[in-house]
């Protein structure tokens, strides 16, 4: 706990209470996937609590882009369940699941490629008017009911009170890409932008769900250490600016040491370690899984 | 409105009225072999657009075409004819009596047709839209024939392998040509709104489609409805233009479905202008080429009259368009004015720097 604070007080930032006194976001249940004989994730039992940037790092086939997958509705786990805000998303779909308020981005990028920039960020604000199924499954949880979007398709195709809407979710649109700095490729096919901006669009994307949780499958992926360092900021800057909880899967320790205040390690499925970027980076069981035993000869 | 939009809804309209001016003219002094060329460039019209929503647009591969064509052909069909004309036609079976006393105008008919069609799509729809890619081919071609088969075996509905014969002939360029204008303007409208754009999504990434919030499923069947919808309408025009139709193989079998996704093909998958270019080409075409059928002396040399010339002229054409234009005439971009008008100055200015030079 003393180990928190410092870290806080180092980075100049106003100390937070205690993780176990703040709201948690996601509560991972218990999760076990198996993909037949294979287990991809195996008993993954962890929280995210609000307003934190977590990290999940681990070797490639660690099994984080399946947890990932379990908790957007991807996968259905074979064992547990995934609790996002009070309710249990375990079986809804992915389309649900982002309409509750989790958005994320992928490891390869999955840009809508021959649509224009804002046109990708206008397609993920579409579930805000074509009906949105948050509504029935928080009524059916036992929730309050937060009046979204209705069914505007007949409004769509006569245009008849659409323009407005339109043209209000491209305003939308445009604030979300200039606050990314992306509003001057507003128009640009979004295949024609350099793989950073092409990464950033992904992010834009996500953000116009309207996210509350906002999970980031290898964001610096392919990017050299300055692009890497900007994306840090980045990550950062959108969190505060957009009030987000953020997960993020990454392979490069740097950027995960910089930027998030908890990380989780996995390996074959299991988690390992899970602490403070010191503790973590301290951690000789991480450092075995990452680098082998070579400490050993360290001493040798 | 800016001014671009203004120009656009201007040069739109007048386009229309250039249209109906000409299709009076056409109506006038054309002969009926003519007009009903012009009325099938229409119903083709209609057909392509349509299939060009799911396949182009939405991009998964549908090949059931024919079987909502059919479907709008026969529902109309059966609603047009006069009661003691059905009942004298089915003479394997009498008609079932809502079958015999249904009786409808035209339009009604039509958007029967549709409504019929697009019901069908919506049932076939969950099952079938649970597919991809080839899997979802084969199965909407299998539906198709299902369809078809059905056809010709219900025959107190359909009068089976004999077909309906004495369809009044109520299609004619203004019917044609009309629907193909209310296709043409709802495929637009819809495709330049959200909703289109979450339809392009799909067909780009449907994964990450799903992950912006998107329904894929419920989305695709919608464009599979609307779709089927339109193919219904464009089989009413249909069989009013046939005036005889029966589950044949040659009318409404896979043929058909692949005419239409010739046309769609042709003109660039995902273009609708280009959609209704490739219908108007190919309806042409398949009547032009007819001179190919006829004795006819090339080089010195006369050649005999060839049933079925003209596919294998028409097959060489295609071979070479397509060579040409990779991804169909217009490719996956629309024919917009501001593409004719920047193509007029561009020619333009080519023709000047010509009479410069010269």
């Amino acid at each position: 706990m003393t180990q928190e604070n410092e870290r806080n007080g180092k980075n100049g930032k106003p100390d937070k209470p205690d993780k176990k006194e703040r709201n948690i976001v996601l509560k991972m249940d218990h999760i076990t996937m198996q993909f037949g004989g294979l287990t991809a994730v195996d008993d993954f039992d962890n929280a995210v609590y609000e307003g934190e940037i977590l990290g999940i790092i681990g070797p490639n086939g660690a099994g984080k882009t399946t947890a990932f997958n379990v908790i957007t509705g991807i996968y259905y786990p074979t064992k547990g369940r995934v609790i996002f805000d009070g309710i249990d998303i375990t079986p809804y779909r992915p389309h649900q699941v982002t309409h509750l308020g989790i958005a994320r981005t992928f490891q390869n990028i999955r840009l809508f490629a021959n649509l224009t920039v804002l046109d990708n960020v206008l397609v993920a604000q579409h579930h805000l008017l074509s009906g949105n199924d948050a509504d029935a499954l928080l009524k059916k949880n036992g929730k309050e009911k937060k009046v979204r979007g209705h069914l505007w398709f007949w409004r769509a195709v006569t245009k008849i009170g659409y323009n407005k809407k339109e043209r209000e979710m491209k305003e939308e649109a445009m604030r979300i890409l200039k606050k990314l700095e992306l509003d001057n490729l507003a128009y640009e096919k979004a295949s024609s932008l350099p793989y950073g901006q092409q990464r950033k669009l992904e992010i834009a994307r996500a953000l116009a769900t309207e996210p509350k949780l906002l999970l980031l499958d290898e964001p610096a992926a392919g990017m050299n250490p300055k692009e890497s360092e900007e994306l840090l900021q980045f990550i950062k800057y959108i969190r505060d600016e957009f009030k987000l909880t953020i997960v993020l899967i990454e392979h490069d320790m740097k950027v995960v040491m910089g930027v998030c205040e908890r990380i989780i390690v996995m390996d074959s499925g299991k988690i390992i370690a899970e602490g403070t970027p010191e503790e973590i980076s301290k951690n000789p069981k991480v450092i075995e899984a990452y680098l082998g035993k070579e400490w050993e000869y360290a001493g040798a | 409105m800016t001014k671009k939009a203004k120009r656009d809804t201007t040069l739109t309209v007048l386009l229309i009225i250039g249209m109906i001016v000409f299709l009076q003219v056409a109506n006038t002094t054309f002969d009926s072999y003519e007009k009903q060329v012009l009325s099938l460039m229409a119903i083709y019209g209609i057909m392509a657009v349509s299939l060009n929503l799911v396949n182009g647009i939405t991009g998964i591969f549908s090949l059931g075409h024919a079987g909502f064509i059919l479907l709008g052909a026969y529902t109309s069909a059966l609603l047009t004819i006069p009661s003691e004309q059905k009942i004298a036609m089915f003479i394997i079976q009498p008609p079932s009596p809502l079958i015999a006393n249904l009786h409808a105008d035209f339009l009604t008919a039509t958007i029967m047709g549709g409504l019929v069609a697009a019901f069908g799509a919506f049932i076939i729809g969950f099952p079938v839209l649970r597919l991809s890619g080839d899997y979802l081919a084969i199965a909407s071609l299998g539906f198709s024939e299902v369809l078809r088969i059905f056809a010709l075996n219900l025959q107190s509905v359909t009068n089976g392998s004999l077909g309906l014969k004495g369809i009044p002939n109520y299609t004619n360029v203004w019917w044609s040509w009309g629907w193909l204008v209310v296709t043409v303007i709802f495929v637009v409208s819809l495709v330049k709104s959200s909703y289109g754009r979450a339809l392009l999504a799909i067909r780009d990434n449907s994964i990450a489609a799903e992950a912006m919030g998107i329904n894929v499923f419920k989305h695709t069947l919608l464009s599979f409805v609307i779709s089927a919808f339109f193919a219904g309408v464009s089989g009413a025009l249909y069989a009013h233009w046939l005036t005889t139709i029966d589950p044949r193989i040659t009318t409404f079998g896979p043929t058909l479905t692949y005419y239409v996704l010739i046309m769609v093909v042709l003109g660039g998958l995902g273009s609708i202008t280009g959609s209704v270019v490739g219908a108007i080409l190919f309806a042409f075409l398949m009547e032009w080429l007819r001179i190919f059928e006829q004795p006819f002396t090339l080089f010195g040399r006369s050649f005999p009259a060839i049933q079925g010339m003209r596919m294998l002229v028409l097959s060489v054409l295609f071979v070479v368009t397509m060579i040409v234009w990779k991804r169909g005439i217009f490719g996956r971009s629309e024919l917009t004015w501001d593409g004719i008008i920047n193509f007029f100055k561009k020619f333009g200015k080519k023709a000047d720097e010509r009479g410069v030079s010269k």
